[in-house]
C-alpha cells in the first residue's frame, strides 16, 4: 500500500492475504483518479444530470420557530434513489470503469445502498451482483424488485443473522475469489483502507456545497452539523466540509434502539468498545471474548454492529461529537418534520432531526444555527412507519 | 501432569520426522468445541489415531470472512455449545494430555486483541500452542502480534496466495516462522472438487524464493489431492473442509461420525507417502 490508512491508531487492512493485492490495486487507481481531470469532469457530469446535484440547504422555517433556532436541511434527500448513498456510488462506479473490472459486487442492508449501486451498473453497463441477508430480502421485497428492475441480481445470504453483516462477509468472500474481474462496491466509509478514505473522498461533496450555500445566506458558517451515523458515510461527508473550523461542533447520532442501556441497540460509537471487523480497527459492538453482538435500530441503515474508523478517530480525539436516540425518539421526529415542513425523511436521518430537536431544547442552544444532513428520504419506510404508528395501509 | 508440562515436538522436528519415512505431513482441522467440546476432543484424537503429523486448531469467530460456509457453520454450532476463548484453550490443554504433536491456532485477529496481544500469545504457549495464524492479520497490521510471538516462543504463520508477488513473498517469509501456509485456491476455505495446475505452479514459486518449510491448505478434499500437493514439492497439507462435512453429515449418529473421520484420516495420510 502506498498509504497506510490510518486515522490516529483506527483504520488499517485487517484482510486475508488474497485480498492485499485487490486492496493496493484500488488504493493505486483511487489515487490516480481522484484529481484527474477527466475522471472528475465525468464524474461531475454524472453527479448533476443523473443523481441531481447540488443539492439545497433548506431553511426550515417552521422547525425553525418552534425550536427557537436556526435550522438547515441538506437535502440529501433530494438526490437520485433517494439518498446520499449515490455520490459514493457513482464514484466508485466510475473508477471500477476507468479500472477496467467487468463486475461489481455489493452488499445491502435495507436495499438503499443496492438500488443505489444497481443504477449506476445500468448507467456505466456493468452487470451487479447485490448481497443481501435473507432476513431483509423478506422484509424489502419491493427494494428487491426495485434492484432486479435496474438488472442487478440480488444474492439472498443465509449464513449467520442473515442480516448486513452478514451480506458484508459473503461479498467479501465472493471478493477473494474474484478480484481480478470484479469491484466491491462497499456502501460506507467502513471496511478495509482504502474504503474509509475512498467513501469520504466522495461523499464530501455534500461538505463542500454545504459550506457554500450556508456561506451564502448567512454569511458565516453554522454553530452546529449534526448527523446520523451508521457506518458513518453522509456524517463523514457532511463533516468533511467544516473539520478545520474548530469552532463548528461536529454532532454524530446513532441508532440508539431500544435504548444505549438496552441489548437491542446499534450506537456502536456510544457502547462499543476497539476491535476488529471488516478489515479495519475500530469500535465494535462485541461481547467479552471478541464475538461480534448483532445490532438493533428500527432504521436498517444504522442496525450495524461496526462504525467507520476515522468516527472513531474523531470521537477519541473529541474532534465530534457522539451521542444516540432511541427508536422511539426517531419516530417522533418522523412524523414532525413531515407534519411541520411537509418533508419525510429516511428513518436514518429521523434520527439527526430527533438529536436536533432534543438539542435545541437546551436553553444555551437557543439561537443557534444548525445543519442537519437530511441524508435520505422517507419512502422507503412508509410500510415500517405505519406499522410503528398503529395505522393500517 | 501439570498442563503443558509435555515435552512439545516442534514443526522442524515433526516435518523432519515424516521426511525421514518419505512422507509428507498431514494436517487435519477442526474447530475447537465443534459440535461439543466433548465430541470435539474425540475427533481430534481420532486425528491423532489415524496419522495426524500436526493439528490446526480453530478458534470460532462470528463474523469468519476467510472462510466458506462449512467452516462458518463449525463455527456457529462451537459458539452454540457456548465455546469461549478460554474454553478453546483448555480444549487445547486437554489435547495435550494425550499428544506432543504441534499445533497451530487459526484465528481471527479480534480474539486476539480482545483478550490482549501479550496475554494471548502468553496462554497459548502456557497451554502448549506451537505458531498462531490469524486469517485477517497482513504482515503489515502485525508488528504487536510478531513482537508477542517472539517473547514467548510461539511461532507466527502468515499465509501466501496466488496473488502475493514474489516480492511481497521475500517480505513475508522474512517475518514467517514455523511454515508458510499456502493457499492452494482462490477463494475461502471450503472442500472442491478439483485442485487446479495452478497450485503446484505456486508451491514451486514460493519453494523458489523462501527457504521455509511450506504446507498448503484451502480446498484439499481428497487423498488424490493431498498426494498432489505433496508431489508438488509441499511439506504438508491442511485438510478442513472435507472433514468438517463429515461432522455435519453425521451429528445425530457419533459413532458413525467418528468412524468415518477415522476412515477418512488414515486414505488421507496415507496419500502422504512420496
Amino acid at each position: 500500500m502506498i498509504t497506510n490508512g490510518k486515522f490516529g491508531k483506527y483504520g488499517g487492512i485487517f484482510v486475508p492475504e488474497l485480498l492485499i493485492p485487490a486492496l493496493e490495486e484500488l488504493e493505486a487507481a483511487f489515487l490516480k483518479y481522484k484529481d484527474d481531470k477527466k475522471f472528475n469532469e465525468e464524474l461531475d457530469y454524472y453527479l448533476k444530470e443523473f443523481a441531481g446535484r447540488p443539492t439545497a440547504l433548506y431553511y426550515a422555517k417552521n422547525l425553525s420557530e418552534k425550536l427557537g433556532c436556526k435550522i438547515y436541511l441538506k437535502r440529501e434527500d433530494m438526490l437520485h434513489t433517494g439518498a446520499h448513498k449515490i455520490n459514493n456510488t457513482l464514484g466508485q462506479g466510475l473508477l471500477a470503469k476507468y479500472m477496467g473490472k467487468k463486475r461489481i459486487i455489493a452488499e445491502t442492508g435495507a436495499g438503499q445502498h443496492g438500488i443505489a449501486t444497481a443504477v449506476v451498473g445500468s448507467l456505466l453497463g456493468i452487470p451487479v451482483e447485490v448481497y443481501m441477508g435473507l432476513e431483509d430480502v423478506e422484509r424489502q421485497k419491493l427494494n428487491v424488485f426495485r434492484m432486479e428492475l435496474s438488472g442487478a441480481n440480488v444474492l439472498p445470504v443465509e449464513n449467520g443473522s442473515r442480516t448486513l453483516k452478514d451480506a458484508i462477509n459473503d461479498a467479501f468472500r465472493d471478493w477473494v475469489a474474484s478480484v481480478d474481474t470484479t469491484h466491491y462496491l462497499i456502501g460506507s466509509t467502513m471496511g478495509p483502507h482504502p474504503y474509509p478514505t475512498m467513501v469520504k473522498h466522495f461523499q464530501s461533496v455534500i461538505g463542500r456545497e454545504t459550506r457554500e450555500e450556508i456561506l451564502q445566506k448567512e454569511g458565516k458558517l453554522p454553530d452546529t452539523v449534526i448527523a446520523c451515523v451508521g457506518g458513518g458515510s453522509n456524517s463523514m461527508g457532511i463533516f468533511s466540509g467544516f473539520m478545520d473550523d474548530k469552532e463548528v461542533e461536529l454532532i454524530g447520532v446513532e441508532g440508539g434502539g431500544d435504548g444505549v442501556d438496552t441489548d437491542r441497540t446499534g450506537a456502536t460509537l456510544c457502547k462499543g468498545t476497539e476491535g476488529i471487523l471488516h478489515g479495519s480497527f475500530s469500535f465494535v459492538l462485541q461481547n467479552y471474548d471478541g464475538q461480534i453482538a448483532e445490532a438493533h435500530s428500527v432504521s436498517a441503515g444504522l442496525d450495524y454492529p461496526g462504525v467507520g474508523p476515522e468516527h472513531a478517530y474523531l470521537k477519541v480525539t473529541g474532534r465530534a461529537k457522539y451521542d444516540a436516540v432511541t427508536n422511539k425518539e426517531a419516530l417522533e421526529a418522523f412524523e414532525m418534520l413531515s407534519k411541520y415542513e411537509g418533508i419525510i425523511p429516511a428513518l436514518e436521518s429521523s434520527h439527526a432531526v430527533a438529536y436536533a430537536v432534543k438539542y435545541a431544547n437546551i436553553p444555551e442552544n437557543k439561537g443557534k444555527t444548525i445543519v442537519i444532513n437530511l441524508s435520505g428520504r422517507g419512502d422507503k419506510d412508509m410500510f415500517l412507519a405505519a406499522r410503528e404508528m398503529g395505522v393500517k395501509v | 501432569m501439570r498442563q503443558g508440562a509435555m515435552e512439545v515436538e516442534s514443526y522442524d522436528e515433526m516435518l523432519q520426522r515424516v521426511k525421514d519415512k518419505k512422507e509428507g505431513a498431514f494436517i487435519p482441522f477442526i474447530v475447537a468445541g465443534d459440535p461439543d467440546f466433548e465430541t470435539s476432543l474425540e475427533i481430534v484424537k481420532t486425528y491423532v489415531e489415524n496419522g495426524a503429523d500436526a493439528l490446526e486448531i480453530g478458534f470460532a469467530f462470528s463474523d469468519p470472512v476467510a472462510d466458506g460456509p462449512t467452516v462458518q457453520a463449525a463455527d456457529i454450532r462451537a459458539l452454540n455449545a457456548e465455546m469461549t476463548t478460554e474454553k478453546g484453550f483448555k480444549f487445547i490443554s486437554k489435547i495435550r494430555e494425550f499428544t506432543s504433536i504441534p499445533i497451530g491456532l487459526l484465528v481471527y485477529y479480534n480474539l486476539i486483541y480482545k483478550m490482549g496481544i501479550d496475554r494471548f500469545y502468553q496462554i497459548a504457549k502456557e497451554m502448549g500452542v506451537n505458531a498462531i495464524l490469524a486469517a485477517d492479520l497482513p504482515p503489515e497490521e502485525a508488528q504487536d502480534a510478531v513482537a508477542a510471538s517472539e517473547k514467548y516462543g510461539v511461532q507466527q504463520i502468515f499465509m501466501v496466495a496466488q496473488t502475493t508477488s514474489n516480492e511481497r513473498l521475500t517480505k513475508i517469509s522474512q517475518i514467517c516462522s514455523g511454515f508458510l501456509y499456502v493457499v492452494a485456491v482462490m477463494g475461502v476455505t471450503g472442500a472442491r472438487k478439483d485442485l487446479k495446475l495452478s497450485t503446484v505452479e505456486l508451491v514451486e514459486r514460493v519453494k523458489s524464493h523462501s527457504n521455509l518449510p511450506i504446507v498448503v491448505g484451502f480446498g484439499i478434499s481428497k487423498p488424490e489431492h493431498v498426494q498432489n500437493v505433496i508431489n508438488s514439492g509441499s511439506d504438508g497439507a491442511i485438510v478442513a473442509s472435507a472433514i468438517l462435512n463429515l461432522i455435519t453429515e453425521n451429528l445425530q449418529d457419533k459413532k458413525m461420525m467418528l468412524d468415518k473421520i477415522s476412515a477418512f484420516c488414515h486414505d488421507l495420510k496415507a496419500a502422504t507417502q512420496k
